[in-house]
């Protein structure tokens, strides 16, 4: 740029040397002062610039800081206009060299190029490209490694490596002897000519090879398959032979094989009779070995050949029948033991009525259903007689939801005397009922026991229910009278039942007498007695809940309780106050939140009740399976009532329910604050819940809950993850290769720039 | 008569081949194993003290240096192979199953200051206080020969590090500038240089093979692209940062061991704020290295311990230090990830266990079976007081252990200066900085 500007300077020179002869003089004296000299030079120059109206730009001189510095050294401020094109193309018209040049660049409408940037702009530049380019180019490494992260096991190494075991020969070809000592092993291996590279045969085994030649050894090899071949065949057909299981098979082989000892004997009778008869000795002595077998059975060849003659030879037929009788007596002892079974039936039935009251139910079971039968003895055994299979469960379930539900200690009491009764009756319904009258002094007691237990119940209940009660029992008297003729004992027994069920309780008792009563006119009564009795139990227990239910609101504020006392509070505070209250009152008038909180503390009352423990396990001792439940007396047996929990600390205290389970020695045990990952308790709660040992889960969903997130195999190297790997695309062209490609377009003064730091 | 008698299918009872194992019979009926939560917890509790009872990760001591040992390389084709360099100028090439010292090269005079493999593993090279990068064959000298390096590059300035390429013929070194060399030329392909501190270490990148980082000691932490020959964007932290280390499973995560005790992991798309802060050290951190695995790195401090942090935690799940041990100049991970090597100040190279309870060796599947579901086991009651207490219990030198204290004193003291101050000041004018911002100076593009 400076040598342009130098250029236009000449250029401009010359114009004014041709335009000077009119005007000025060429030259001035040099014997002129200094100052004149001075001021004649600077007329001179301010001639020269008036001279060319086309040359008005001249060399600005930067005299002050200025913001736009070029590094061209390039300015325009010092004529204080553009630097157009055309200006530069005037100074240039004399020239005819120039000519061509001029046309060209007349052509161009031109616009001025902006600055170019400098280094640390541009460099700023470049590097935020490569940037940007870089940072999208990684970003296709995303999906991966979440995946990664987020994969529930990862294996290394990734890829799978093949093992590099290359063969001895290439080893060898890249391997010299370097030390003596290497050497001196070489030495002594190539003396005796051991082979060092393919193929590995010694010189003697190449020799050996070669003593034969090759028809010879092809046709010995032939001859030693075939052998081998033929030997195989026969064993494997030996061995299938051996294998074959069919009787048929085994039998024509038999005979094939006998006929072919006949015909053998044939010819050595003709050919040496001693032997022959030798032979039949020992045919003999073959029969004689079937005979003392066990088999008489008539299929024995003997047995076959006397079966031909019986008909016509008696001792022959008398030799069958010893068989025959022979046989029976041998195979007789399987029906001796099925005639067994039925007399152990017999003797049972024998036995069972003994034990047992009700035959003629036992004997229906028994002629239904033989499975019947046990479930009776065992019924029979445990005491309880199980005539009515809907019944026996209601009252079971009537008991344990009574003795569970016992809020109330009155009727707990009641229920406790009950069982205590109850069992007594049990063990004396064990009894044959033949006994049961010489132990009428018993049952008397346990009656006179039951009748202070109705008493007590009735002072308790209301008369209305008494009313009930006597109706039932004039019901049963009617009963009495007409079934005049049946013993004492039944009618004691009714009796006994209907107190029971006065009490809302419908043991299996009732039913006991039933089935001693004779048929239709019982079933009559049983119609009649039945449907009082049922209201009657419900009455009785609806009246108890009611008692409950009075019991907990005498403990419980209610919430008109609440409303009395809210008044007394009321007169000590302000108006304002009460407004405010009222005003609540008003919005909240439809979500009653006292009833709900009762309500809640009933149930954490109800929750925090220690419960019965019932140990009873199904299945000793009697059937277990789907609707099959223990017995109502083992389940008595095993179970362990809880123990009387101390009063609750909020008992008195009406609004407050205070959480009794909070154990504080095992807060140290728990975890305090729901931990980072998880946002909800529950979330922790459930994968603390869910256990992942063998002794809870399967074998396999084991392995898959114990799956360790990082696998590694023991001495592998892990590599790096590589993109062809994951399915990306590497470009193949090598990263050295791209940066000297690139390097080569690099301009030139970067290049430099880059010797001269290199070389620094 | 039909008799009637129990009757089970064989196939529910007799196993298929005489291999299998016995079939035994279980009920999986959840009211037969009661207490599944308890019973699990108290297997995770016996499981962590195990862990701790059995935790002895010391595996060996090489010695044989006779300075301290200032870099180590791992051999990319086999495992029992390592290099060192030590501050005397010496190279030595161990074996780790013999725990032995198979050659040893004088190499520079003054410090090796960085040691590298070629990928293949027939060569190494290194650059050192004298000027030069040197690559040396891996396989010893012959009988009678001389132990020569393959090549000499003098250079004008100091080398201060060296990394290898992780697939073509290149390597790059650091000093006054970044060079990267082409393994047949005596002058770099291509320098490049961005402000004009020393750079201590330069690494490649193992995935995305053409990106380098670099640190300096004017604090920056710089990336550069191979490829277009340019710096690509600097990060200034507080402190000046000793190294980095690429995640070799996450392209553009690395990991700078800084002078503040802490290390940084950042993402290289976004360097404004590092993805996590590692803090434990209570000094600086000199060197650190990632497990092959990519999941958890080594870090190796002035405080004379290394530790172990998982990537995505800021705390450190394992701290190993010997009374022996001076500071710790350099850290490896075996490329199995399974053992821990570092070299320290008082010139001995020791082999860790990466997992300091682990067994060592060929486990049966029982075996295996077991340690997986003890692993998980404690992983899923991680969060309880008492497992968690004896999880995290740890011996610790006095010296590292007062250190604790008093920067826990310290912190604390700083965050209720700075929770005074925010207090008193006008509302906004103090704004609560974040950890993972705090450390952060500038980021240059």
């Amino acid at each position: 740029m400076a040598r342009n500007v130098a250029d236009l300077l000449a250029l401009s020179q010359q114009e004014e040397l041709v335009d000077l002869p009119d005007s000025y003089p060429l030259s001035t004296s040099e014997d002129e002062g200094d100052s004149d000299g001075e001021r004649k030079c600077q007329k001179l120059l301010e001639a020269v610039s008036s001279l060319g109206r086309t040359n008005k730009w001249k060399l600005a001189e930067r005299s002050e800081a200025s913001l736009m510095v070029s590094e061209f050294n390039v300015t325009s401020e010092g004529s204080g206009e553009k630097l157009v094109l055309s200006d530069l193309l005037g100074s240039a018209t004399e020239l005819s060299s120039l000519a061509t040049v001029k046309k060209q660049l007349q052509r161009i409408k031109s616009k001025t190029l902006t600055i170019p940037l400098n280094k640390e702009v541009a460099d700023r530049t470049l590097r935020e490209a490569a940037f940007s380019k870089t940072s999208q180019m990684l970003s296709k490494w995303d999906p991966v490694v979440l995946k990664n992260r987020q994969a529930e096991q990862l294996v290394f190494p990734m890829e799978k490596e093949l093992p590099a075991v290359a063969p001895i020969e290439h080893v060898f070809t890249g391997w010299k002897a370097r030390t003596p000592l290497e050497q001196e092993v070489f030495n002594l291996l190539h003396k005796n000519k051991q082979p060092v590279t393919d193929p590995l045969l010694t010189p003697m085994e190449k020799a050996s090879l070669k003593a034969m030649s090759l028809e010879e050894a092809k046709i010995r090899r032939a001859e030693l398959q075939r052998t081998r071949a033929l030997q195989s065949y026969y064993e494997a057909r030996a061995r299938r032979e051996k294998r074959i299981k069919s009787k048929k098979y085994h039998r024509v082989l038999k005979k094939g094989k006998a006929k072919k000892a006949l015909k053998e004997f044939e010819q050595l009778w003709k050919d040496c009779p001693s032997a022959a008869l030798q032979e039949l000795e020992k045919m003999e002595k073959a029969r004689m070995t079937e005979r003392m077998s066990l088999k008489h059975q008539g299929k024995g060849k003997w047995a076959k050949s006397k079966a031909i003659v019986a008909k016509y030879d008696l001792e022959a037929r008398k030799a069958m029948q010893e068989q025959l009788a022979k046989n029976r007596e041998l195979t007789q002892k399987l029906q001796v033991v099925s005639e067994s079974e039925e007399d152990d039936e017999g003797t049972e039935e024998r036995i069972v009525p003994v034990s047992d009251g009700m035959d003629d139910l036992r004997m229906n079971a028994d002629a239904v259903n033989p499975w019947m039968l046990s479930s009776c003895n065992s019924s029979a055994e445990g005491g309880d007689i199980k005539t009515d299979p809907e019944q026996i469960p209601e009252f079971v379930t009537h008991a344990s939801s009574e003795s569970e539900g016992d809020e109330r200690p009155v009727a707990e009491e009641l229920v406790l005397k009950e069982r205590s009764f109850q069992e007594r009756v049990d063990s004396n319904n064990a009894k044959p009922l033949d006994i049961q009258e010489t132990e009428d002094s018993n049952s008397q007691e346990v009656l006179s026991e039951s009748r202070i237990l109705l008493q007590k119940l009735n002072k308790e209940n209301h008369q209305s229910e008494d009313q009930e009660v006597s109706s039932v029992e004039t019901v049963l008297h009617i009963q009495r009278e007409d079934l005049a003729s049946e013993k004492f004992l039944v009618l004691q027994r009714l009796e006994r039942a209907h107190v029971l069920e006065q009490r809302g309780e419908l043991g299996k008792e009732e039913h006991y007498p039933k089935k001693e009563l004779s048929g239709p006119v019982l079933k009559g009564v049983w119609k009649e007695m039945n449907p009082p009795t049922h209201p009657d139990a419900s009455g009785g227990k609806k009246k108890k809940e009611q008692m409950i239910d009075l019991q907990t609101l005498l403990t419980t504020p209610s919430p008109p309780v609440k409303s009395l006392a809210v008044p007394t509070v009321q007169e000590l505070e302000d108006e304002v106050e009460t407004d405010h209250k009222q005003l609540i009152k008003e919005a909240f008038a439809g979500d009653d939140v006292i009833r709900e909180f009762l309500k809640e503390k009933r149930e954490a009352i109800e929750a925090n009740k220690p419960k019965d423990l019932d140990l009873s396990l199904p299945g000793w001792g009697e059937w277990v399976g789907m609707g099959l439940k223990p017995s109502a007396k083992k389940r008595r047996r095993f179970l362990i009532k809880a123990p009387e929990s101390s009063p609750r600390k909020d008992k008195n205290l009406p609004n407050v329910i205070i959480n009794e389970k909070r154990n504080i020695h095992a807060a140290a045990y728990q975890v305090r604050a729901v931990p980072h990952p998880f946002t909800h308790h529950q979330q922790f709660e459930r994968t603390i819940q869910n256990p992942i040992g063998y002794t809870w889960n399967t074998q396999r969903a084991f392995q898959k809950l114990t799956v360790p997130k990082v696998g590694t195999k023991l001495g592998h190297i892990i590599k790096p993850i590589k993109a062809e790997n994951v399915g990306y695309h590497s470009s193949s062209r090598s990263d050295l290769s791209i940066l000297q490609s690139n390097r080569k377009c690099l301009s030139r003064k970067q290049q430099k720039q880059l010797k001269k730091s290199s070389a620094d | 008569m039909k008799v009637k008698m129990l009757s089970r299918n064989p196939d529910n009872y007799v196993r298929e081949t005489k291999l299998d194992i016995q079939r035994v019979p279980r009920n999986y009926d959840p009211t037969l194993h009661p207490f599944e939560v308890p019973r699990e917890y108290v297997r995770a509790l016996n499981a962590t003290k195990l862990e701790r009872v059995f935790a002895k990760p010391f595996l060996a001591s090489l010695d044989g240096h006779r300075d301290g040992v200032n870099c180590l390389a791992k051999h990319p084709k086999s495992l029992a192979t390592v290099l060192s360099g030590a501050c005397d100028g010496e190279v030595k090439i161990w074996n780790l199953t013999k725990r032995k010292c198979i050659r040893t090269i004088q190499a520079h005079e003054g410090f090796v200051r960085g040691i590298c493999t070629r990928f293949c593993g027939t060569s190494f090279f290194t650059v050192g206080d004298d000027k030069t990068v040197k690559q040396w064959k891996m396989d010893g000298p012959g009988c009678g020969e001389e132990e020569e390096p393959l090549y000499t590059v003098l250079g004008k300035t100091v080398y201060t590090g060296i990394d290898h390429h992780w697939k073509d013929p290149a390597f790059a070194t650091c000093g006054q500038q970044v060079d990267i060399w082409d393994e047949q030329r005596t002058s770099p392909v291509c320098s490049m240089n961005w402000g004009f501190d020393s750079i201590s270490s330069v690494k490649f990148n193992p995935i995305e093979t053409y990106l380098l980082g670099s640190c300096a000691s004017d604090r920056n932490i710089v990336l550069y692209d191979m490829r277009q020959a340019t710096p690509l964007k600097k990060v200034i932290l507080d402190m000046r940062t000793n190294t980095i280390c690429w995640n070799p499973m996450e392209a553009f995560n690395f990991t700078a061991a800084n002078e503040d005790y802490n290390l940084y992991t950042f993402d290289m798309r976004a360097l404004d704020t590092p993805v996590m802060v590692h803090l434990d050290h209570v000094s600086a951190v000199l060197d650190v290295d990632y497990s092959p695995t990519g999941k958890e790195f080594v870090s190796a401090s002035f405080d004379k311990s290394i530790r172990i942090f998982p990537v995505d935690k800021s705390r450190s799940r394992e701290v190993y230090h010997t009374r022996r041990m001076q500071h710790v100049i350099c850290v490896k991970w075996t490329s199995d990830s399974k053992y821990i090597l570092c070299g320290s100040d008082e010139m001995n190279i020791r082999l860790w266990k990466a997992n300091a309870s682990e067994k060592l060796g060929v486990l049966t599947s029982r075996e295996r079976a077991a340690n997986d579901y003890n692993q998980k086991l404690k992983e899923k009651f991680q969060y309880h007081p008492h497992v968690k207490r004896i999880a995290r219990h740890r011996h610790l030198p006095k010296s590292i252990y007062s250190q604790i204290q008093e920067q826990r004193v310290m912190k604390e003291a700083r965050r209720r200066k700075e929770m005074n101050r925010r207090k008193h000041s006008k509302p906004g004018s103090v704004p609560v900085v974040s950890e993972r911002k705090k450390h952060v100076v500038a980021v240059v593009k």
